[in-house]
């Protein structure tokens, strides 16, 4: 499963509010949650978000267990999030709604915003496409590597409810 | 193995477990609110499943949002109510019934030692002080044990938090944690489990207990624990039918490591924004003038914390200019409080009481903040706009800290809180 993308970089500890703020949470369509996504830290994220990578710093996502956060980004075009640690519930949400998520600690030094990248989820392999460096991630677990290939477990379940 | 290992061991069908391995447990109780919920019954339907794995350990929580404050939060009430009604949830506390889920969940007795619990909710691992397993979880994977009764975890690393001393007057659980944050730092436990033990929290009491666990998360952790004993037993007593066994620790070497601390000589403390970890004594940040109060929450709305509140305002008015919020974590708090005088206090005090919600915490209603305003708060984050205004600012303090702070209208350290009425 490879992911192609531009890069939007941000630090450590980027908490769920700041991905979707609170008073968002009685929203019921993810793509209303979308037009909120990263607002508590970046109010001109949604102009710039379409088929973007987000690379962050230490302990993404962490917070809230509102799956709403990586739906959010997933809505608004996010293509994957990398970073050099994830929040454990955030992750697992991601994994959970189809959102990719890649852990690895020596890409942001790397990387610049703008950048093309892309993310071979599968071998663990991040590519900066104009500067020929690629990087070592840590690559996914199959059964996270199933659900990501079914747009999250939600459509993995009703395939397997199907059979 | 640790307490933590052993509950995972015995819930997926181990006899031993070590970390890293990934195990899939079998789920003793599921826990959602109106906020997360709502996503787990959609997904249910979208999958078309008629029927849950077991109507009665699943417990539904309406506490977000109470009562209603928009029509978007009142259909959300509405989806859960009729969710419980049609696959006949046993355990369905609606307003007027329950409370801020996870003190429902410890006082309605739906835990109990051993136990392996999911919540669609981060601060699930308040139930570690009871000596069960809980975490957080999101709302797809709630929908997947709605239906399985099971989930996977990756049996964590566990770092051991060893406390000794005996707490000065006005310093608390709250103070405790506020400083193992400072030390482990916001990401410092994440992926890790923590387990709270040595003689202090021996002496702690349900709801301290309930503190420091609740706000494990704070620092990544993926639950606290603290292993039963005596109180826990006394607790649970006339609190539920539950038969359990109770889990303890027995290899000092499963720990990834230990941590000591010694709160002899802890001052108060508080969380400055906008992180957890930002901690400095009370007393180097006295004086910031404070236009808001907060106490209540999962973290510090209880009797006890109440208590202490009631024993620093007794008698005296709050600062002109400065407003208190005070929100029972459960209708059975705030009945108790009512009893005992508390509110009576606290009203004359001139704080506002407000009913059990989630509300102000997370910037919802009842106490949202606007910009440029600061307040001292009671719950568990202070991240960037938590409470309302991207431009507001929250302290995270103790009951006792922020009782002070309303009295003064500024940050105060309840130690040296001048006693004159």
């Amino acid at each position: 499963m490879k992911i192609y993308g531009k890069v939007l970089k941000y630090g450590d500890n980027i908490n769920t509010d700041l991905i979707i703020p609170g008073k968002y949470l009685t929203l019921t369509d993810p793509h209303e949650m979308a037009k909120h996504a990263m607002e508590g830290i970046d109010s001109s994220f949604t102009e710039k978000c379409k088929d973007s990578i987000i690379v962050a710093g230490e302990n993404f996502g962490c917070g809230s267990s509102r799956e709403q956060a990586p739906l959010a980004l997933k809505y608004a075009g996010v293509k994957c999030v990398i970073a050099k640690s994830f929040a454990r519930i955030f992750y697992r949400n991601a994994i959970n709604i189809g959102l990719p998520a890649i852990e690895c600690e020596t890409f942001w030094d790397k990387v610049q915003e703008g950048d093309m990248i892309e993310v071979d989820l599968e071998n663990g392999i991040l590519t900066i496409s104009d500067k020929n460096v690629k990087v070592k991630a840590q690559p996914l677990p199959k059964f996270m590597l199933d659900i990501l290939e079914e747009g999250g477990l939600l459509n993995l379940l009703k395939k397997q409810t199907r059979k | 193995m640790n307490i933590i290992e052993k509950i995972l061991a015995k819930a997926s069908g181990k006899r031993e477990v070590v970390p890293g391995e990934i195990v899939e447990a079998n789920i003793d109780c599921a826990m959602v609110n109106e906020i997360t919920g709502h996503l787990s019954i959609r997904y249910l339907q979208e999958l078309g499943i008629e029927k849950v794995w077991d109507s009665d350990k699943i417990v539904m929580v309406i506490d977000h949002t109470v009562p209603a404050a928009s029509v978007e939060a009142a259909e959300l009430h509405k989806i859960m109510r009729r969710f419980a009604r049609s696959q006949n949830i046993k355990y369905f506390y609606d307003i007027g019934f329950g409370g801020i889920a996870h003190q429902v969940m410890v006082e309605k007795g739906h835990v109990v030692p051993g136990n392996v619990i999911v919540g669609a909710d981060s601060h699930t691992c308040t139930y570690g002080a009871l000596g069960a397993f809980a975490t957080g979880i999101g709302s797809t994977e709630m929908a997947a044990v709605f239906i399985k009764g099971k989930l996977w975890f990756k049996v964590p690393k566990v770092i051991r938090i060893y406390v000794e001393g005996s707490f000065k007057e006005y310093v608390t659980a709250k103070d405790l944690f506020l400083k193992i944050a400072e030390i482990l730092g916001e990401n410092g436990a994440n992926y890790r489990g923590l387990e709270f033990g040595g003689p202090t929290v021996a002496s702690m009491n349900i709801a301290e207990r309930m503190t420091i666990c609740n706000m494990a998360i704070e620092v990544g952790a993926k639950t606290g624990i603290v292993e039963a004993d005596e109180k826990t037993l006394a607790y649970l007593k006339y609190r539920t039918n539950k038969s359990f066994q109770i889990i303890k620790s027995d290899d000092k070497n499963s720990y990834e490591r230990s941590l000591e601390v010694d709160v002899s000589n802890l001052p108060p403390l508080v969380a400055c924004p906008d992180s957890v970890a930002n901690v400095k004594p009370v007393s180097e940040v006295e004086g910031i003038e404070v236009d808001q109060v907060f106490i209540g929450s999962c973290t510090n709305g209880r009797l006890e914390d109440l208590k202490i509140v009631a024993k620093i305002l007794k008698g005296k008015k709050i600062k002109n200019g400065t407003r208190l919020v005070i929100v029972p974590a459960s209708q059975e708090v705030y009945l108790e409080a009512l009893k005992e005088g508390l509110i009576e206090t606290f009203i004359s005090s001139g704080a506002i009481v407000a009913n059990p919600t989630c509300g102000a915490c997370y910037g919802g209603h009842i106490g949202v903040l606007a910009s440029d305003e600061v307040c001292v708060s009671t719950t568990n984050r202070n991240f960037i706009g938590r409470m309302g205004s991207p431009k507001s600012k929250v302290y995270l303090a103790s009951p006792a800290t922020a009782a002070a702070s309303a009295l003064e209208g500024k940050i105060k350290d309840p130690t040296t809180l001048r006693w004159a009425s």
